[in-house]
């Protein structure tokens, strides 16, 4: 598994991004410039990570959706490959249409920070496989646009298609409610493409990692892609 | 020649911003608001003086970057 991290201006989860990635994959991503034309030769997925990109100007994610290097991962996601997005990665995969939908400002108008719990609700994907369906994981959440929103069309779209990735829970499992932190449409904190190689994600697997910090649920994301193999 | 873009959010899109604009409105005693909704407003400088020319630009500029047409409708005026 090759992967790499893309580092916008703004971008401030880069570090942990590699961290996570070098830890799963044991070996180290490469970094990607967000005005590079091109992806390394034989990367088999490219992480978009949290931050501020350009500073959340205009829209969050809206510029750096424009950056050169969005072109080549549209061609990558185009050929299979895999892309995750997490928080400002998430933001700038929808504004970019790489994912449908937006990310609109959280309901209660407030900063989140603080760990949340989520519920799996497809394993069966390359991001998700050492998961458990169903399983209850808990993570970090840092945003202030989170609060996911598309048509009703595109909503009954990625329910029928099986393509909500997590939803927020409480820590018994159960979704939604005050466990919901931004107004999510369906609790969504993550979705995937049509073909489950793009995953976009408001909450930070990154960041739990190691027992250090608190946890180590986030781990099995980084451990599914480490482990995927592409069909030749 | 000089345009104005407008960008506002489609009908039905909840806006908190708007909402809480709205309640701060109320707690100021400013009376008889019944409902604020926030938008965009982008002044822009176009360098030829052709209107058609500047109306397709700009539509351009508002499909492609300034309006996230999931959520949002712009309106372009030419000065």
């Amino acid at each position: 598994m090759r992967a790499a991290v893309v580092v916008f201006p703004g971008s401030n989860r880069d570090g942990d991004a590699m961290r996570a990635l070098r830890q799963a994959t044991g070996r180290e991503p490469d970094r990607v410039w967000h005005a590079d034309a091109d992806l390394p030769a034989g990367v088999d997925l490219v992480m978009l990570t949290g931050g501020f990109s350009y500073g959340d100007y205009l829209r969050c994610g809206a510029i750096a959706a424009r950056a050169p290097v969005m072109d080549a991962i549209r061609k990558h996601a185009a050929r299979g490959g895999l892309v995750l997005g997490v928080c400002n990665g998430f933001q700038i995969l929808c504004e970019s249409g790489l994912l449908p939908g937006v990310l609109m400002r959280n309901a209660d108008l407030h900063f989140v920070c603080r760990m949340q719990h989520l519920k799996v609700e497809r394993a069966a994907a390359p991001f998700t496989q050492r998961y458990a369906q169903g399983q209850v994981i808990k993570v970090a959440i840092a945003h202030g646009e989170g609060n996911y929103e598309a048509s009703d069309d595109e909503i009954a779209q990625i329910e029928t298609e099986g393509r909500v990735a997590f939803r927020y829970c409480d820590e018994n499992g159960n979704v939604g409610g005050a466990a919901n932190p931004n107004g999510s449409r369906n609790d969504i904190a993550g979705i995937y493409s049509e073909r489950f190689n793009v995953l976009g994600l408001m909450p930070h697997p990154e960041n739990l990692i190691d027992p250090l910090v608190g946890g180590t649920d986030g781990r099995s994301l980084f451990d599914s892609l480490a482990a995927f193999r592409p069909a030749a | 020649m000089k345009a104005r873009v407008i960008v506002t959010l489609k009908s039905g899109v909840l806006d908190p911003q708007g909402k809480a604009i709205e309640g701060a409105l109320h707690s100021l005693g400013v009376d008889g608001v019944a409902s604020v909704r926030q938008g965009k407003v982008f002044d822009v400088e176009l360098e030829s003086n052709n209107a058609d020319g500047a109306r397709a630009a700009l539509e351009q500029a508002c499909e492609k970057l300034l309006a996230n047409t999931v959520i949002e409708n712009y309106r372009i005026e030419l000065a």
